[in-house]
């Protein structure tokens, strides 16, 4: 039994940590909520040149050759500086999916141009009238010869409208399937949503779009069956991020109350905002364990399925808890725009609602337990 | 990171469950594997049955060293059994001798203490109480008056402990009481063991919410200690109540109780119909449900990781931990209990008898969370330490 992190995730925390305090200030997290692109080209050349994107890679396709879990713990340090950007959408529901369904010549060909910060990829799954259920999903693709046409409405795509590939998942006669579509293809047009957490998340209308046969992505009409595993990836990688966001506000918070004075004395010394702040440790402290051990099955690839459904469950609930005991503790100020702690609670709010939220994952459960 | 146990750790547990798994079977009726229960009329002779039972396998020590009886059982062995133990709601281990006082006389005592006390509580022939509180000094135990006082070759007791857990069952009791009134608080305290059979003590039963007797008052009337049950240094007893060494304080039992009354309630509500449907069919029952068993995964793990910080750099650096899992466990419990009755309804109230599901369990639990967020330290201190220890926010009281 080792709890605890390996000497190169040690290293790669804390290179990440020192990269993002010095590339990501909350000054840029607050400007690209207002760019168009979402995210600093600049900063995503320098995080591929170290390695980052390549990083759960095998090195025959452009990666570093490390694990799902080392991916974990950078995804802990982008989500504790609350890194704008499409590093998520392009690794863990882009080039991840490639890894492990793509054909010989779909990952030769992408995952070496994602590792060198040349591609940028999304995952274009829930609809108006579905999220994560198969039996709603509308868009369809069907088969023109050596072509599919897919039409439909995806929403909530993330980085849709800088995507150079979009994968999409459309039902057929016989089931699903994912295409790789060229996110430059006349027939899409992209328009961002006005969300809480400015995280350019689309609206997509693929409008009898033609895709050559060479674009689907794994099985045919298996495609609702090889979502699960990018869901649950997606899920706990979420779950990191959260960890890791959770972890500045608890920080945040206890350097805040150890120096605001009032009564004569740093807030922090009363009963009632230790107790908030207890809290809130403790809800980081088992956000981090029930996260780690399932991104851990996931990383060995043992069955997860209950593990990641307990985990997103637990941090959507435990993130909201700790965002909204941080604003107490830190008072007016924290509820004002330009401080640094609303970026965390929105970003607990998008992801707390993203690839299944408490509600979702609690149904998970309860169909594991037998019930 | 690796989550799994070793294989030798594995045929551990199987191990200890079957020894479990079996000998509870031989439990009083309506056992749940709450404290009082191995304190009633039937419940004593089955817990210093199984104790014995213990002893002969050389289980009940594990922790102590080999010279006392013990096998220096690693952290995560001790983590394996106490899992087992709790999961099974299982008698026989006397919290108070085996984890508190051993590890103090192992620490602190002197060789002549360490050759009369632990053998007789490795051969199960000795139990122990804990004189802690009194009515004036429960979170704030360090202001407690019950004063000792030199006399010869013993000291003098006068005083009253109060909550004292199996005082009416117990043999022996550890207590702290004043030796220097001159001074205020931690300082001038001096521990002390004593033979519950002196002259001069009397328990008197405090009887819980729900009927049951676990909590006593213990008084003392002129109760002659000899010197040489003095642990330590004279009024330096404060600091030798946190000499508690190598022993797991992951609070895994808890978590593992949670998990196996759980289940037992999610298998009740797979069978059982109510209104023409299934409990089970009920989405607030399942979800419910659902939320608890996450809930008792994360203080699974929570309490896996103590014993693993335990194991790498002590007691001290799992301290603050070791609280919230406190906090968390019995907190859970009393979610648990709630949430049971949520789900059993009208049936929820009845205590065993012939129309209580579960025989009743869920009503016994219900009644005794509320003890459990206060016992061994309230919630508020636990929490207090966390922000003290952990979060090094400043320490005002």
């Amino acid at each position: 039994m080792n709890f605890g992190l390996s000497e190169g995730q040690r290293m790669l925390k804390q290179t990440a940590r020192d990269f993002l305090t010095a590339e990501c200030p909350s000054s840029l997290v607050k400007e690209m909520a207002t760019d168009d692109k979402g995210y600093s080209p600049e900063l995503w050349r320098k995080m591929a040149e170290l390695g980052w994107m390549g990083l759960a890679f095998p090195q025959e396709y452009g990666g570093t050759g490390g694990s799902f879990l080392d991916l974990a713990v950078l995804l802990e340090e982008m989500g504790h500086a609350c890194l704008p950007g499409p590093f998520f959408s392009t690794v863990v529901l882009g080039g991840m999916t490639i890894l492990e369904l793509g054909d010989e010549k779909q990952k030769r060909e992408l995952l070496p141009l994602i590792a060198k910060g040349e591609l940028i990829i999304t995952l274009a799954l829930t609809e108006p009238g579905s999220s994560y259920s198969a039996s709603e999903m509308m868009a369809e693709a069907i088969a023109d010869g050596d072509n599919y046409i897919i039409s439909g409405t995806k929403l909530f795509v993330p980085d849709a409208h800088i995507a150079d590939y979009i994968i999409c998942v459309a039902k057929t006669a016989q089931g699903a399937i994912l295409f790789m579509v060229d996110g430059r293809n006349p027939g899409i047009s992209c328009s961002l949503l006005k969300t809480i957490a400015s995280d350019k998340q689309c609206e997509v209308v693929f409008d009898k779009v033609k895709v050559p046969e060479e674009s689907v992505l794994g099985d045919l009409d298996q495609g609702w069956i090889q979502l699960q595993s990018i869901l649950r990836r997606a899920a706990i990688a979420k779950c990191a991020e959260m960890v890791g966001g959770a972890q500045q506000v608890l920080e945040m918070t206890v350097d805040y109350v150890k120096q605001r004075v009032q009564f004569g004395q740093p807030i922090g010394a009363f009963q009632a905002v230790q107790h908030h702040c207890a809290n809130m440790a403790t809800d980081v402290e088992t956000s981090k364990f029930i996260t780690y051990q399932a991104a851990w099955r996931l990383s060995e690839g043992l069955p997860c399925n209950q593990e990641v459904a307990m985990a997103k469950a637990w941090v959507s609930d435990a993130y909201k808890r700790v965002t909204l005991l941080g604003h107490q503790c830190i008072g007016g100020v924290g509820f004002m725009e330009d401080h640094d702690l609303p970026l965390y609670s929105k970003q607990a709010m998008g992801a707390e609602t993203a690839f299944g939220d408490a509600d979702f994952h609690r149904e998970v459960v309860a169909q594991e337990l037998g019930l | 990171m690796d989550f799994r146990l070793t294989p030798e750790q594995e045929a551990l547990k199987r191990e200890f469950e079957e020894f479990f798994k079996e000998e509870m079977k031989q439990a009083p009726p309506g056992w749940t594997g709450a404290l009082e229960d191995m304190f009633s009329a039937e419940g004593w002779p089955f817990h210093r049955g199984m104790a014995c039972k213990l002893a002969q396998k050389g289980w009940l020590v594990r922790p102590w060293p080999r010279e006392y009886g013990g096998q220096d059982a690693p952290i995560i062995e001790q983590l394996i059994f106490s899992e087992m133990r709790g999961y099974y709601g299982a008698a026989g281990v006397d919290a108070w001798g085996i984890d508190m006082l051993g590890p103090t006389v192992l620490a602190v005592g002197n060789e002549e203490q360490k050759k009369e006390h632990l053998p007789p509580i490795a051969r199960a022939e000795r139990f122990w109480c804990q004189g802690w509180s009194e009515p004036n000094a429960g979170s704030d135990l360090a202001s407690l008056t019950t004063r000792a006082v030199r006399d010869g070759d013993d000291y003098l007791i006068n005083g009253q402990k109060t909550w004292t857990s199996g005082a009416h069952c117990a043999d022996w009791m550890f207590m702290l009481a004043r030796t220097n009134p001159e001074e205020k608080r931690s300082r001038g305290l001096s521990y002390f063991l004593l033979d519950m059979k002196s002259p001069g003590i009397e328990v008197r039963p405090l009887y819980s919410m729900d009927g049951s007797h676990l909590f006593n008052e213990v008084f003392f009337d002129n109760v002659r200690v000899p010197a040489r049950n003095r642990v330590g240094v004279e009024n330096e007893g404060w600091a030798i109540t946190r000499a508690t060494m190598n022993f797991e304080r992951s609070c895994i039992q808890i978590m593992a109780g949670a998990k196996h009354d759980h289940e037992e309630l999610v298998e009740f509500c797979k069978e059982t119909r109510w209104n023409g449907k299934t409990l089970a069919e009920n989405p607030f029952a399942r979800h419910r449900l659902a939320q608890l068993a996450i809930e008792i995964e994360v203080g699974r793990a929570m309490s896996y990781r103590i014993a693993w910080l335990q194991e790498k750099g002590g007691l001290i650096a799992a301290a603050a931990a070791a609280s919230a899992a406190k906090v968390y466990g019995t907190e859970l419990t009393q979610r648990l209990a709630f949430a049971s009755y949520q789900i059993l309804g009208l049936y929820g109230q009845v205590k065993r008898s012939k129309w209580a599901p579960l025989m009743g369990k869920f009503e016994s639990l219900l009644q005794f969370t509320p003890g459990m967020n206060i016992g061994g330290g309230t919630s508020e201190i636990q929490r207090n330490l966390i922000a003290w220890v952990g979060l090094g926010l400043p320490r005002t009281i």
